[in-house]
């Protein structure tokens, strides 16, 4: 199949027209800028539309509108911009609408950096919004695996009804990798949803899209329903593990830093230590389940992240703190290097 | 060009001042990995580097699955102005080259530990009636002669689906061959 050579932010964008998306609302914010100017180059040609909102909290309230005729949508932003989002996307979550949401992070807080961070794992996973707002979360760590989430995380939104969230960082935004499509899709004609708001022309009852629900009997109903659909969710999650098996020591990682944490173990092995790696897929729901199956030979875990460490709670959790785990870092737009990284894991050798 | 297995992990650092083309020689280098079948990344420094006008990009090239796309310590590094030359020549890793363009960097570095070659690239192209920013071009073709990462043949088709500008193929070509010949 011909791979052409593009930028991640692009091929997201590329990615997100051939799964139908057909409106595109957002402001701009590097380093996720790619996103938006390859959409409003090409969406229109497939009958979509790219608009530049006035700002983050407009673009997200339009996807919100969006999202309730039934139409794909999507929004992209990176950091400071994700937080203005959040109150938006906290009632999309309320109402049950489906939308992807790129998150391209770069250092905070506040505005921190345009450089390349994991610091807003929590954002994602844990509070996207206030009240018991939880979506699922892809965390891509190759352009080509970029490409195929998009698709994967438009449909799950569907079918799900919730917010999905791609969660990138600077340097995924923005390094090129030889990427392939597939064959052009035959576009299906979209059936609108039966919930969308259509315009009821008073052939049928109208419908009422909202996260207003003053009745506590009601709003205690639909948190519960929506927290079903989402154990749903948890039978999806994905990850990878590499030479687990015989590992003394699990290293994990996501994103940007799983790709590092491979050529850590790779110069590790070569010297004889008994490395392995694990990369969830999908951060939220977290592969509880495989990253205890990947761990159950290991003597110790390291968790590496850019940030000052917010996933190793998640897997310290997941293990049921029945391994020890340590953590490595980096932050204010640093990506370690595998030497470092090889280097804490020696540090860690010495107490096995 | 093919044979993946034995083909070992390149990483390659190019820097200079925007505006010499050191982000379209990463591509360049780029395309001619994806058509030889290899894997390759190409990670740009962006934001206030490049507004400053400094710049450089990284491009890894290996027959098998790149982890880290970031050059921390470069086997190949082409240097084309002052300040990439006290930033990232010190980091070249051991056994490794430096390329760096005499004709207008002045300083050397002495060190065992890696080659350096001093090569007036930019005279070459304007000797050569060529436009003074394919003097990267000129060094990338003896990059690619030295590593034998490539032929000219994918070399030619690489450089027609990099630039758009079809008067500017036959210049980057002569520029390889230059660099090639050295």
């Amino acid at each position: 199949m011909k791979k052409t050579l593009m930028k991640g932010n692009e091929a997201i964008a590329e990615a997100a027209i051939r799964a139908g998306c057909k409106c595109y609302f957002g402001y701009p914010i590097t380093p996720q800028n790619e996103i938006g100017a390859y959409l409003s180059q090409h969406l229109h040609k497939k009958g979509g539309t790219f608009l530049q909102a006035e700002s983050e909290i407009g673009a997200i309230n339009m996807v919100y509108g969006c999202a309730a005729t039934g139409t794909r949508c999507m929004t992209s932003s990176s950091s400071p911009g994700i937080s203005l989002k959040t109150e938006g996307i906290s009632y999309m979550v309320g109402a049950d609408l489906p939308c992807v949401i790129v998150s391209v992070q770069r250092g905070g807080p506040g505005l921190g950096t345009i450089q390349p961070s994991q610091a807003d794992y929590m954002q994602a996973t844990k509070a996207l919004g206030h009240g018991d707002v939880h979506v699922p979360v892809f965390a891509p760590c190759s352009v080509q695996e970029m490409v195929d989430i998009t698709t994967e995380a438009f449909d799950l939104a569907d079918e799900f009804l919730t917010p999905v969230v791609i969660l990138l960082d600077g340097l995924l935004g923005q390094m090129m990798e030889p990427v392939s499509f597939g064959d052009d899709a035959v576009e299906q004609k979209r059936e609108y949803p039966d919930w969308a708001v259509t315009g009821h022309e008073n052939k049928r009852e109208y419908r009422n899209i909202t996260s207003l629900r003053l009745h506590p009997e009601e709003l205690e109903e639909t948190l519960i329903a929506r927290q079903a659909r989402m154990e749903g969710v948890k039978a999806r999650t994905r990850s990878q593990a590499v030479n687990c098996e015989d590992a003394d020591i699990v290293v994990v990682a996501y994103g940007t830093t799983a790709r590092v944490i491979q050529s850590a173990m790779e110069m590790a092995r070569a010297e004889g230590f008994k490395i392995g790696t694990f990369r969830p897929i999908t951060v939220a729901p977290f592969p509880d389940k495989q990253i205890k199956a990947a761990c159950k030979n290991a003597k110790q875990v390291l968790v590496v992240e850019m940030s000052l460490g917010q996933m190793v709670h998640d897997v310290k959790a997941a293990l049921e703190f029945s391994v020890p785990v340590e953590f490595y870092g980096r932050q204010g737009g640093f990506v370690p290097g595998p030497e470092e990284i090889f280097e804490k894991i020696k540090e860690m050798t010495v107490s096995l | 060009m093919s044979n993946n297995s034995n083909f070992k992990l390149h990483e390659i650092l190019i820097a200079g001042f925007g505006g010499q083309g050191v982000l379209f020689a990463g591509k360049l280098l780029a395309n001619i990995a994806m058509i030889d079948e290899r894997e390759v990344t190409w990670m740009p420094s962006y934001g206030p580097a490049m507004r400053g006008g400094v710049c450089n990009c990284a491009v890894c090239i290996s027959g098998t699955l790149i982890g880290s796309p970031v050059v921390h310590h470069p086997d190949t590094l082409i240097c084309m102005n002052g300040p990439s030359f006290d930033k990232f020549v010190p980091n070249v890793r051991k056994g490794g080259t430096a390329y760096i363009d005499s004709s207008i960097i002045e300083s050397t570095y002495d060190t065992n530990d890696f080659n350096c070659q001093y090569i007036p690239a930019t005279t070459l192209a304007t000797d050569n009636g060529l436009k003074p920013g394919l003097g990267i071009i000129v060094i990338l073709g003896k990059v690619i002669k030295d590593t034998g990462i490539t032929d000219l043949e994918t070399v030619k088709k690489a450089i027609a689906e990099t630039t758009h500008k079809t008067d500017m193929i036959d210049a980057n070509v002569k520029a390889i061959e230059i660099g090639m010949s050295l």
